[in-house]
């Protein structure tokens, strides 16, 4: 072992109940290294950084810092030993300001001073180029800013280990660059840093070396310049796949949903839509671009029945009768008796999708039900879509009556998109549908939609990974602070170019 | 309109106490809905000591322990109570309202007990908390209308700043905040969220108990006859009322106070619509509560996580 190794795992095991989340991990971290840990969901790379970072205790297997053999037993033995981990979910209190977020349980023996903190967190943010306002309030502040605190808030504390779940999930293209650029400088000044991504090319493009893990297992560590995007996904899957999606031309297009104008105003009364206008095809997939909480939810779910609208229209153009509804200010149920057919499939999963404690067959009654004719619940029909739900899209469970708390991120999604599919929809919505997917659930789910956008039906997509957006839809319509700022072709548009509509009038409103 | 307004202080304090108590169990996370209980037991310990040490020290009672050992039993009854409720829902996990609506039940019964069990016996002890402070004759009538009240009133105000201080200006104040905001992130900072759970509560509860022994001794005079715990649920209503703020609960006590008796002071008041004037600070927290749900400041609203358990390891 070389006595750079600033971070050494060896033989790690933890197991949850009867899962298995790590089985025997080894790898190390040098000093001035940037390692990224790469992994299918479920494949325990939160887990396994969680140990070090002392929220859960491993099983078995030994911990090394500095060549040293450790035991991280809290958060606060992983600060001893200069360790920082910047979380997926920000773990941020919403009223404190910045400054008050990164000295909290701080023990040092100096005065209490506010002021004298907020210096000194204007010396770091000057060192490693943040650009950050000390005296702001967590809840007024953007996805990236709150990312920034989390970073200043390790370095802060005087980690030099660190540790990134997933940091790049919510940014934008340009905000990505900007932290890999502060990321490199910390390389270079010496710092060991762990990124936990599922973008390959960011892998590519940001790490020196890339540990790779498969349903908990260690599979391997690369030198990330000798190796490619084909020969990692088969290290993480485990059998070759093929990452390329196939856009078919769109066939018989049709005006399905003209959406004119739409203003809302949400209870806050912040402007949330502002004047959107757009068309979605009948055979197309229409992509939905924008920063996180720009508008995109307030504008499924004005379509949908959910939200309030202020002014504009909503007209559905209904393949069967010909006939145009106006869908504005009409009820869920309502919609649904006109003869349309909108599957959505919400933002937030376990909420607005699915019922956590009860099983696969009764969360498929939920859209069912009502066509019962005697006072008994029929469960035939959903237990028959359920069985072929969870064979057809490879639902990962016991059987069909386990709750679908208990299963993994990608399979809840498998099963909430199958469900919604099922109700054969004339429009399919669909909002961050791969959100925590590994790579390949994600495909399964994109051709899923593709399938759908084949059989003549509108697709409507929420993404977040411009990647993915550009190579799915046939047209994207960008959206910026609850502005429609363009609409371009998927075929010819670039990253760069949606990336700057994107960021063209989030100033300021939009904010969530 | 003087006496009004020493009648609506004296009964606000003891308010004060159960609000103080409960702002700092809320800061914590912890929605502390035995307050009522707690104020029962803290009173049926004080009273219960205060009538031993009368009974032992006959006529020579010294007027400071007097004062001095129902404190600290009340203190002590109070905190213990405040274990048991953290011990059920921090170690045991129990769900919080239900805890605390048993404290209550517990307590109404603990002190309903004490009453049927020695009477209304405690107006012996009485002259002591209602004692002026003893420097309050040398300086004229400004001592008489600041300095002659029973000295658990200053107390009260004494508390209510000092906790005032510590929430906002101090590290521990930043940390138990943090602990009821969002306890993963006040874990992940390397703060014990069990500790200052246990803590705040324990300490919430012994302040609390104050409160019920401030009500029987200085404002009932000792003729502890009937059942107190409208009192717990009053300052329950104030931490709403003064947003979670314990030197806003300065006045906001006295305002309630001011409301729970105004009707003895309006002349020509059925027995029936006494009632309905007792009703009155409930009605205006209820107003609060619109007002700050309706549009407010995040910073006004009740700590993100209270009422909720935490479990470092639960995914």
């Amino acid at each position: 072992m070389s006595n750079k190794a600033a971070i050494e795992l060896k033989n790690i095991t933890k197991t949850f109940g009867s899962v298995v989340a790590n089985k025997d991990v080894s790898l190390t971290v040098n000093r001035g290294e940037i390692l990224s840990i790469l992994g299918e969901n479920g494949s325990g790379k939160t887990t396994l950084m969680n140990m070090i970072s002392g929220i859960y205790f491993p099983d078995s297997g030994q911990i090394y810092i500095d060549g040293e053999p450790v035991l991280i037993r809290s958060p606060k033995d992983a600060f001893d030993y200069k360790i920082g981990m910047i979380h997926q979910h920000f773990k941020l209190v919403d009223v404190f300001s910045a400054t008050e977020n990164i000295i909290l349980g701080l023990k040092s023996k100096e005065k209490f001073s506010i002021k004298e903190a907020a210096k000194k967190v204007a010396e770091i943010s000057n060192k490693y180029g943040f650009e950050i306002d000390p005296a702001k309030k967590i809840y007024e502040m953007s996805v990236s800013e709150k990312q920034t605190v989390e970073i200043i808030k390790v370095l802060y504390r005087g980690a030099d280990i660190l540790i990134l779940d997933e940091p790049t999930a919510v940014l934008t293209p340009q905000e990505t660059q900007k932290l890999f650029s502060v990321l490199r400088r910390m390389r270079d000044d010496g710092k060991a840093i762990i990124i936990i991504t599922h973008k390959l090319h960011e892998v590519l493009s940001l790490s020196d070396r890339v540990a790779v893990l498969r349903k908990g297992e260690y599979i391997g560590t690369v030198e990330t310049a000798a190796t490619n995007e084909s020969e990692l996904t088969e290290m993480m899957v485990g059998k070759k796949i093929s990452l390329n999606i196939e856009r078919s031309e769109p066939k018989n297009v049709a005006d399905r949903l003209v959406v004119n104008g739409l203003d809302c105003i949400n209870r806050d009364g912040v402007k949330v839509l502002d004047d959107v206008s757009f068309t979605a095809r009948s055979g197309e997939i229409l992509g939905i671009a924008g920063i996180a909480g720009s508008g995109q939810r307030e504008l499924l779910e004005a379509i949908a029945g959910l939200q309030k609208v202020d002014s504009g229209e909503i007209y559905y153009n209904n393949p069967k009768t010909k006939a145009t509804d106006n869908l504005r200010d009409k009820t869920p149920m309502q919609i649904r008796e006109l003869g349309v057919r909108l599957s959505f499939v919400p933002e937030d999963r376990l909420g607005m999708g699915l019922v956590g404690d009860m099983d696969i067959v009764d969360n498929m009654m939920l859209r069912s039900y009502r066509k019962g004719k005697s006072m008994f619940l029929e469960r035939k029909a959903p237990k028959d879509l359920a069985m072929r739900i969870i064979e057809d899209l490879e639902v990962v469970t016991p059987n069909e009556n386990t709750p679908v708390r208990r299963l993994s991120g990608g399979n809840v999604q498998k099963v909430l998109v199958g469900r919604e599919i099922a109700a054969s929809p004339t429009v399919l919505m669909a909002a961050y549908p791969v959100r925590g997917l590994d790579i390949n659930s994600s495909y399964t789910i994109y051709n899923l939609l593709n399938n759908q956008k084949e059989k003549g039906v509108a697709v409507i997509f929420v993404g977040e990974d411009l990647d993915v957006l550009i190579e799915l839809c046939d047209r994207i319509l960008v959206i910026g602070g609850g502005r429609v700022t363009g609409i371009v072709d998927g075929r010819t548009a670039s990253k760069e170019e949606i990336g700057l509509l994107m960021t063209k009038s989030a100033k300021g409103e939009g904010d969530e | 309109m003087l006496a009004f307004l020493i009648s609506a202080i004296r009964l606000g304090m003891t308010f004060l106490f159960g609000c103080t108590g409960e702002i700092i169990t809320e800061k914590s996370g912890h929605l502390n809905l035995g307050i009522p209980g707690v104020m029962c037991v803290g009173a049926s310990c004080g009273c219960y000591a205060e009538y031993i040490y009368l009974d032992m020290a006959k006529r020579n009672a010294d007027p400071f322990l007097a004062v001095f050992i129902p404190i600290v039993a009340t203190i002590v009854g109070g905190a213990l109570m405040g274990l048991v409720y953290s011990f059920l829902t921090v170690t045991l996990r129990a769900n919080q309202n239900v805890t605390g609506l048993a404290l209550t039940t517990f307590g109404v019964g603990v002190s309903d007990f004490m009453i049927a069990k020695t009477g209304p016996i405690y107006s012996k002890g009485t002259k002591y908390f209602t004692a002026p402070l003893p420097f309050a004759e040398e300086t004229g009538w400004f001592g008489e209308i600041f300095l002659s009240h029973g000295v658990l009133i200053y107390l009260a105000i004494i508390i209510a700043f000092v906790a005032s201080f510590v929430l906002t200006k101090t590290k521990v104040g930043l940390n138990l905040r943090s602990v009821g905001e969002n306890p993963a992130t006040a874990d992940a900072a390397g703060i014990n969220v069990s500790l200052y759970r246990y803590l705040a509560t324990c300490i919430g509860c012994g302040i609390a108990g104050l409160g019920g022994l401030s009500f029987v001794m200085d404002y009932l005079h000792g003729n502890w006859e009937y059942c107190i715990d409208a009192i717990g649920w009053l300052a329950i209503a104030l931490v709403i009322f003064t947003v979670w703020k314990p030197n806003l609960a300065i006045i906001g006590s006295i305002v309630f106070g001011g409301l729970y008796i105004a009707s003895s002071y309006i002349t020509g008041v059925s027995f029936a619509n006494k009632e309905i004037f007792k009703m009155l600070p409930y009605v205006v927290t209820i107003v609060v509560l619109v007002i700050t749900s309706i549009r407010d400041k995040k910073e006004n609203q009740p700590p993100q996580s209270l009422g909720l358990s935490y479990f470092r390891e639960e995914r």
